[in-house]
């Protein structure tokens, strides 16, 4: 089969500072088996040649399980498939004359960095002060079938906590709210026994931070459960609501 | 010569570890705050060290490459991880992992290391359910296992196909837990460039920050190396894109030996390559053997009408279909390890099997287990690789077989490590798939996790302070030793170079073609000749590489084709010490096939007489041919046998 002849629009900004803009390239000959990336570095090596500067984006795994890489395209974060991520993105998902648009993340929170990487540490922030249960690394804990944990309990933390920390939920929603990476961490742990015992405390920590980060508040539009490549359900915003109600209600007593 | 000081406790096999802990010296809890220890790497090992040292009270410095240190290599694996709890009541024990870890190792692992990690396997499932691991549950609750490629018994914790990620994010929430406690400070997105050295002890690093472009010394007491494994050597594999052996080669350039690099690990099943335009390859669980069948045409005419697209794998009828591995293995069929499975594939598709358009394809076909199971319960066990598979192909691995090959995987070989994780310079640590420990010259399925974690939570906290007790008095490090001032100045040199050289090949160039060598010459099978080539074209590659290598961007910035840079350099010369490490160890073993030994059925030959050792270089100087060093390996516990999984 002959290759696609395509036309990319890009975001290139040099670093923080730069106002940035977009970019044309013209591309041909693209296989349909390549990957979106793959034909990124295509682009890139063109560049190389001509003695121009590459395209920055983040990307490491490539196969949809990092949460590295995170493109904007045709004003969709990860592009126009359901449930994957850029790097799994393949181009037979376009047609040939077509014109893709790319850019970063747009989020107060997610400041860029360069072209289309954006500094997401923010994320790292929230779990630090609760995304986690708080025990020791000595494994001199119980044995780990002490506590039998009903199986569907534990299949629904383990959906919470395959949120890969990408961000596209973020790079959504009209008011760049967190909430759906952060119930997503709330749940998983809340879910199980170990991690209950900490979860009102946990959930009123995570939200706060993710308040005073500069994330903004959830309307409930949905876009994140609709955009999340690995299918975080909003259920997950309505138990973290309860956590930290729960929590509220104590902390004003 | 210098002499190979392993420090492994004396006393029995079963007891060296408790003995060890108990006679350890320990830091004062009140010292550990004065005490700074540098770790590269946030993926199983160097997370799970970080957050455990950092627990204990010391003042840890915690870096990775990546914008967050949740997304190590490590969150890739997707099988499992081992565990000898016998939940299962089928007969494991720790011996039984002990002893299959060093069969399956090919007999080329140290014993003493590998049964601590066996002991101590148990208690890491306990700290991950702890952390809110959600490992895969039975309908009573309790924790589900499956076996996985090699063994007999079900030893194997998992969640669904997305175990390392489980396994990553417990660590990493360990080590947020202790960031915002103050004793870990986060360098992410920081490269380490070089190790510092003073009086003959590793007393810190210089790391570049990716983004700013600023070249930083950061010292420490003593430094950890948890950097990973080198498969990028291959340019195609299935690590991620950013894996690297940097830190692991600048600690061998600082005096600590590389030991069995030629042990590597081939994993047999991967999605096909489609292109010049692959950029890695993709791993599908090899879980999926459990209930996978592997098999190409009986009839050649076949497999060529099927690489034409003129027939497809369902109008092969049963009796067409050659069972390759159930034919030649009757005892394991499907679940021979993963270096007969590979080399197997690779026999077919050489001899004109192959089910593809390269002729490099075999296939892995479920429908006997959907007819078996039921489709559901086939769903549930791999329902996220099948729609993987699917997404990346474009085809429906419940109506068609999907198509496999082997890809390089994993690296058995590393840093040269003796019982305490300790590599030949004093201070320096290595831990996970960066040092050469406890697979000998293979590993099993589901055991890179669980020496990961071992070293991290288990091991290192005690062998760390075991070394720090005698620094206390030490002090802080300074950052002003002429010692940091001479590694910085080479770091900023060799930037400078590549940001002035006026080369005309970018550096991914250089690293295919490296990769290329790799793959013919020092790959699935090597010989003699092949590998005498290779170190001339990777000579030739190097020389290369250092006059046309174009790096474009500015040194003070956020750069990737600068990062690339490096690590292709370092890559190269590891290219070319592989290749020696091959071409000394005249046998078969493991991840190394030789083709001069085989026996006359193309199984693999040890040559257990001669080369029953661990092969440790030591580096010379650039342009020096490394010395060998030879630390013999005593088997006292366990005879050692041919393997055989027939
Ligand atoms: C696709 C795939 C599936 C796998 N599945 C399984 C499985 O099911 N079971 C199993 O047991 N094993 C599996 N493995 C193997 C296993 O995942 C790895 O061996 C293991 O995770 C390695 O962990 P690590 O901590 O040693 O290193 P990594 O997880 O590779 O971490 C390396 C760390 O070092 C950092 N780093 C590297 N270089 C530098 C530098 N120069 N400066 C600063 N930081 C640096 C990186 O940022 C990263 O944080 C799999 C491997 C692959 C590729
Ligand atoms: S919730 Fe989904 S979109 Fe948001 S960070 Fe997690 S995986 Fe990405
Ligand atoms: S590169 Fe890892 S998720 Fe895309």
């Amino acid at each position: 089969m002959a290759g696609m002849n395509l036309t990319l629009k890009v975001w290139r900004q040099n670093g923080a500072e730069d106002k940035g803009r977009i970019v044309e390239y013209k591309m041909s000959d693209i296989s349909p088996d390549m990957s979106f990336l793959e034909m990124i570095d295509v682009l890139n090596e063109e560049l190389i040649q001509k003695g121009d500067d590459p395209i920055a984006f983040d990307h490491d795994c490539r196969e949809g399980i990092c949460g590295s890489c995170s493109m904007y395209i045709n004003g969709e974060p990860h592009g126009p498939e359901d449930l994957i991520t850029t790097c799994q993105l393949h181009m037979r998902s376009f047609k040939d004359g077509d014109t893709i648009y790319i850019e970063p993340w747009r989020a107060a929170a997610f400041p860029v960095i360069k072209d289309l990487v954006v500094d997401r540490t923010a994320f790292d922030a929230i779990i630090q002060v609760g995304g986690y249960v708080s025990v020791n690394t000595s494994g001199n804990t119980q044995d780990a079938n002490a506590l039998p944990i009903p199986k569907a309990d534990a299949d629904a933390a383990f959906d919470a906590a395959t949120c890969i920390g990408c961000g596209a939920c973020v790079a959504t929603c009209k008011n760049s709210s967190a909430m759906l990476f952060t119930s997503a961490k709330i749940s998983h742990l809340a879910l199980l026994p170990q991690g209950k015992v900490e979860a009102q405390e946990r959930a009123l920590n995570m939200v706060e931070k993710m308040d005073e980060l500069g994330f903004g508040n959830c309307t409930n539009t949905g876009d994140c459960e609709v955009q999340c490549p690995k299918g975080i359900s909003l259920d997950n915003i309505a138990l973290m609501n309860r956590e930290f109600l729960g929590a509220s209600l104590k902390s004003e007593k | 010569m210098t002499k190979f000081v392993d420090n492994i406790p004396e006393g029995p096999l079963a007891d060296k570890w408790t003995k060890y802990k108990a006679d350890a010296k320990l830091v004062n809890p009140a010292n550990r705050r004065n005490i700074d220890v540098i770790v590269i790497g946030t993926g199983l090992a160097g997370g799970a060290a970080a957050a455990s040292l950092g627990e204990m009270g010391f003042n840890v410095k915690s870096f990775c490459f990546q914008d967050s240190p949740r997304r190590a290599h490590s969150i890739a694996a997707q099988g499992g991880i081992n565990a000898a709890k016998n939940y299962q009541n089928d007969g494991d024990s720790t011996y039984r992992l002990f002893y299959d870890t060093v069969k399956g190792g090919d007999y080329r692992s140290r014993e003493a290391n590998v049964y601590r990690l066996a002991e101590v396997s148990a208690n890491i499932i306990d700290q991950c359910v702890a952390q809110g691991v959600p490992f895969a549950r039975e309908y009573g609750g309790l924790l589900d296992n499956r076996s996985f490629g090699g063994v007999q018994v079900q030893r194997t914790f998992y969640a669904k196909g997305q175990t390392g990620q489980q396994l990553l994010i417990g660590a990493y929430q360990a080590l947020s837990r202790q960031i915002s406690k103050g004793t870990v400070t986060m360098y992410n997105r920081h490269e380490m460039m070089e190790i510092v050295k003073i009086d003959g002890k590793a007393r810190g690093i210089i790391a570049r920050n990716l983004i700013t472009g600023e070249v930083e010394r950061h010292s420490a007491h003593a430094v950890v190396v948890a950097s990973g494994g080198y498969s990028n050597v291959f340019f195609l594999s299935t690590n991620a894109m950013g894996s690297n052996c940097t830190a692991a080669w600048k600690s061998y350039k600082n005096g600590a030996h590389f030991a069995n690099s030629c042990y590597v690990q081939i994993h047999p099943t991967c999605i096909p390559v489609t292109g010049d335009h692959q950029s890695k390859l993709t791993l599908m669980s090899e879980s999926l053997r459990n209930d996978g069948r592997i098999w190409v045409p009986k009839k050649k005419e076949d497999s060529q009408a099927i690489a034409k697209g003129e027939k497809t794998a369902l109008d092969i009828a049963e009796d067409d279909r050659d069972y390759y591995l159930e034919r030649r293995y009757p005892a394991f069929g499907n679940l021979v390890p993963r270096d007969v499975a590979s080399r197997a594939a690779k026999e077919r598709c050489d001899a004109g099997f192959g089910v593809n358009k390269t002729g490099q394809a075999v296939f892995l076909d479920f429908s006997d287990a959907i007819n078996r199971l039921g489709k559901d319960a086939v769903e549930a066990r791999y329902g996220n690789l099948f729609q993987m598979y699917e997404k990346i192909t474009a085809e429906n691995p419940y109506e068609m077989p999907m198509k496999i090959y082997p890809a390089i995987h994993y690296t058995m070989g590393g840093v040269w490590v003796d019982y305490n994780l300790q590599t030949s310079v004093p201070g320096l640590f290595a831990a996970g798939e960066a040092n050469f420990s406890d697979h000998g010259a293979n590993r099993l399925g589901a055991s890179a996790l669980m020496q990961g974690l071992a070293d991290g939570y288990f091991v290192l906290p005690y062998t760390i302070s075991n070394y720090l007790a005698d620094d206390i008095r030490t002090g802080a490090i300074s950052t002003e030793h002429a010692e940091f001032e001479k590694a910085e100045k080479a770091v900023k040199d060799r930037l400078d170079f590549f940001m002035d050289n006026k080369g005309s090949k970018s550096v991914d160039y250089f690293h295919k073609k490296l990769g290329k060598v790799m793959w013919e010459k020092c790959g699935m099978a090597r010989n003699k000749k092949g590998l005498e080539e290779a170190i001339e074209e990777i000579k030739a590659i190097r020389e290369e590489f250092w006059k046309e290598v174009k790096v474009p961007g500015v040194q003070n910035s956020f750069n990737q084709e600068l990062e690339k840079a490096g690590r292709v350099a370092d890559f190269i010369e590891l290219g070319d010490l592989m290749c020696r490490d091959a071409l000394s160890r005249e046998e078969s073993c493991g991840g190394h096939f030789r083709e001069e030994h085989q026996t006359t059925e193309g199984e693999a030959l040890r040559n257990d007489e001669d080369y029953t050792y661990v092969a440790a270089w030591e580096y010379k100087g650039d342009n020096e041919t490394p010395e060998l060093h030879k630390e013999d390996l005593k088997f006292e516990n366990i005879e050692l046998k041919q393997r055989s999984y027939k």
